[in-house]
């Protein structure tokens, strides 16, 4: 990714489009994450 | 508590996103990078000194962009006696004003900002920084949610209100598909006065720079566009005060894109660090519902013990009681007959005696 | 559930009943007027005021208002408070009801609503924090409508899906206020991208924080608010703990946004203070400006702490919808009053009469669709076969 950005415009058009694809990742990682950390802890009760 | 955790979470959160945003635009998405711009950004300076206020660039622009033709035709001047905007197909319009009794005339159009604000705040994209230097639309995208008018300081984008069903936003094109074939912007190339030069940007503002400087007396010493809102390719020479001639000179030098770095760059770290927080809390609030639940079974084990307890001593001490109270019982039962026993004797005796005195 | 699944017999030609109608059938004339004769022939929207009473309430306050929905649920669900569950559903459901009306309203405002998908689908423009609130609210309303289904589904009778989606509970509770602090604090950015428009005591860097802490007491007073109102005109849809709840969510409620207002109105006062925009305070529009912080912010969150210590339920109700007059208060001054002070008053916006009623007719369609779905789904009363979710 070695194109120069000319404009705080173009550079950010770029950034913030890699970030929110990244946000989505978040999104999806953090509560398998959770389910992986807690996997083994006592089992409570739910509805 | 809880509710001093939510009170924790507004004030962490609003550190949070303060840190991030910046009061005048100064931070930047986390980093310190600078932009120039495209080296071979086209503008066009415009001399006001020179303006007549003739329209001939209003009509050049209106025929090469073949827009519909206004009521009053150009050549009539009496236009200028209201103040005008740019308007839903007046890509540019010429303005008089009075200074010190003299009229002095400014022609206004999109200034195809450096880092324009309109590109920033469409979230469709619908309109780019071209390398040439013009700032382009692209109707094909456009949703009409009309934040390119509010964004832009110069209050440059009109709408087409009247069109139901496709309805475009409208501004000067900096005659794009002109300057590409290498010619000049029908205003730059109509103008009978030379008030309008076309050229590179960074040219344009030597020669500003040079003409300001070789006659002092008849400029004002300043280049407007130079920095304004970040720079624009449209730059502004003047002899009179440009707040005069309603040009605002009060918009800082900071550009839109860089005003709203900083609520952009909070976004993510909301995505990334809000889950952590939340659920922290609420395994918090669990484990403290947990606690409290075995703490309560706890007590009321404990309280039932001692009332099991309790009523043990309680029973042992009423059959205690009770034995001693058989006891007493029986104790006096024996007395009594002992006493019976006693008293039959006596009266026996008593009998006795008497028989013997007879 | 027999009772209630039976359209009622109280007659439904009522005098209010008139008028949501007529509001209605006018809503809809004007909804020919627009689409035909384009914005110029409903609205006083120019090209200097793009931006409207359909952006400035539909949009602004609808989203601030219906805030309830997340700070329900994350106190009931995230924080663990479980007195406020009998709260939850009403509040996504007046959520749910009002991000739909939001959008309908975003559909009369836009030149061409067909493309509302495209910056999500289509062409993004990540640089926008516009594009930021479209994405937010498109995926927080699908939240909320997944939210809204177990009601739907008790009433179905498709307890299996019901009982998966009651599972997923708490993340949607946690994504629900990620997307609700992501798309109300970009509401307030919105303008951070026009210092030269706002008036320096309604600009500051801080706007998406203010819009973001406003937005929870805005959600919590119309909790209690819109409570207040079921309890009177839709008592004999709730049942018992929904009742003895009332008064707990109402008292605490209060309290909340009490302390939260104070906070709000400190990082106010911190935003004066930082800008060094006290000598704005001594003109006209300082005197607005401080009508709405001290007799819209502070005022009623010290009624609040006396509603809360005197345990006045009364006193609470009405400072809540005095809270939520502040509110739209506010986001009338950011996006229509204090917006483009500076031009003469010949230039400045007024609504047009039909702009004004198809508002009106979006709130009159909430309200009917609130009603409708408190008679027949359970959400003012729990269904007699999922008891306490």
């Amino acid at each position: 990714m070695e194109t120069i950005f000319y404009t705080l415009q173009d550079f950010l058009t770029h950034s913030k489009g890699i970030t929110y694809l990244i946000m989505g990742g978040i999104l999806v990682f953090m509560p398998l994450y959770w389910l992986f950390l807690t996997d083994r802890d006592e089992k409570k009760e739910t509805y | 508590m809880t509710i001093s955790r939510r009170k924790f979470l507004g004030w962490f959160g609003g550190g949070l996103s303060a840190t991030a945003v910046s009061a005048a635009g100064t931070a930047m998405a986390g980093g310190n990078h600078h932009f120039e711009g495209h080296p071979d950004t086209m503008g066009v300076l415009h001399d006001i000194s020179r303006c007549i206020g003739c329209r001939k660039c209003e009509e050049a622009c209106n025929r090469v962009n073949e827009l519909p033709k206004p009521e009053k035709p150009f050549d009539d001047l009496s236009v200028l006696d209201k103040k005008r905007r740019t308007h839903a197909s007046y890509y540019t319009v010429v303005n008089r004003f009075e200074v010190d009794s003299k009229p002095v005339f400014v022609k206004k159009q999109c200034n195809h900002c450096m880092e324009p604000a309109c590109a920033s705040a469409c979230f469709v994209r619908a309109f780019q920084k071209t390398p040439n230097g013009p700032v382009v639309y692209d109707e094909s995208v456009c949703v009409g949610c009309r934040y390119c008018m509010i964004a832009c300081p110069f209050n440059i984008p009109a709408y087409e209100y009247d069109d139901a069903l496709s309805p475009a936003v409208t501004k000067c094109t900096l005659c794009a598909p002109r300057i590409q074939k290498g010619q000049l912007p029908g205003c730059v190339e109509s103008c009978p006065k030379e008030a309008l030069i076309f050229g590179n940007r960074k040219q344009l503002i030597k020669i500003a720079r040079e003409r300001i400087n070789k006659y002092p007396e008849r400029y004002i010493d300043h280049i407007y566009g130079e920095h304004e809102m970040g720079g624009t390719s449209w730059l502004y020479i003047s002899n009179v005060a440009f707040s005069k001639i309603g040009m605002r000179e009060d918009l800082g030098t900071t550009s839109a894109p860089q005003l709203t770095s900083g609520p952009l760059a909070a976004v993510p770290i909301v995505v990334g660090l809000w889950p952590v927080l939340l659920t922290g809390i609420y395994a918090i609030s669990q484990r403290k519902d947990k606690v409290a639940a075995e703490e309560q079974a706890e007590a009321v084990a404990s309280a039932k013990a001692a009332a099991d307890e309790e009523m043990k001593q309680q029973i042992a001490g009423v059959k205690k009681q009770a034995a001693k109270e058989k006891e007493a019982a029986i104790k006096k039962e024996v007395k009594k007959a002992l006493e019976a026993a006693a008293k039959e004797a006596e009266e026996k005796n008593a009998e006795a005696p008497e028989k013997k005195e007879e | 559930m027999e009772q209630t699944s039976r359209i009622s017999l109280r007659p439904l030609i009522t005098p209010f009943n008139m008028i949501l109608g007529i509001i209605i059938a006018m809503g809809c004339i004007i909804t020919i007027l627009r689409f035909t004769g384009g914005l110029a022939a409903v609205t006083h929207l120019d090209d200097n005021n793009p931006w409207g009473i359909w952006i400035g309430f539909d949009l602004l306050c609808g989203v601030a208002l219906a805030a309830g929905g997340y700070t329900t649920s994350a106190a009931c669900y995230i924080f663990g408070l479980k007195r406020f569950h009998a709260a939850v559903r009403p509040a996504i459901l007046t959520a749910f009801l009002g991000y739909a009306l939001v959008v309908l309203a975003l559909h009369y405002d836009v030149g061409r609503p067909w493309r509302l998908p495209f910056p999500i689908f289509w062409q993004q423009g990540t640089t926008s924090l516009l594009f930021e609130v479209g994405l937010c609210v498109f995926l927080y309303l699908s939240v909320l409508f997944v939210e809204f289904t177990p009601a739907a589904f008790e009433w179905l009778g498709f307890s299996k899906i019901r009982a998966f989606i009651v599972k997923l509970t708490l993340v949607l509770t946690i994504l629900g206020v990620v997307l609700s602090t992501l798309h109300q604090s970009s509401l307030g950015a919105l303008y951070t991208i026009v210092p030269s428009k706002l008036h320096p005591l309604w600009y500051s860097g801080y706007l998406p924080v203010y819009f973001f802490v406003s937005s929870i007491f805005a959600g919590l007073s119309m909790v209690i608010f819109e409570g207040s109102l079921a309890h009177k005109y839709l008592h004999h849809k709730m049942d018992e703990t929904h009742i003895k709840e009332a008064h707990g969510v109402i008292l605490g409620f209060g309290k909340s946004a009490s302390f939260i207002m104070a906070g709000y109105l400190a990082i106010k006062i911190i935003g004066l203070s930082v800008d060094n925009n006290w000598h704005y305070l001594f003109t006209d529009y300082g005197a607005w400006f401080l009508i709405e912080l001290i007799g819209f912010v502070a005022l009623p969150s010290f009624v609040y702490a006396i509603g809360v210590r005197e345990k006045n339920i009364r006193l609470i109700q009405w400072t809540s919808l005095w809270t939520v007059f502040g509110i739209v208060l506010n986001r009338f001054n950011v996006s229509l009053i204090a917006f483009n002070w500076q031009l003469s008053s010949a230039e400045r916006y007024f609504p047009g009469w039909m702009e004004i009623a198809i508002s009106l007719f979006i709130v009159a369609i909430g309200i009917v669709a609130y009603r409708l779905a408190t008679h027949f789904l359970p959400i003012l009363h729990e269904h007699p076969e999922y008891q306490a979710h």
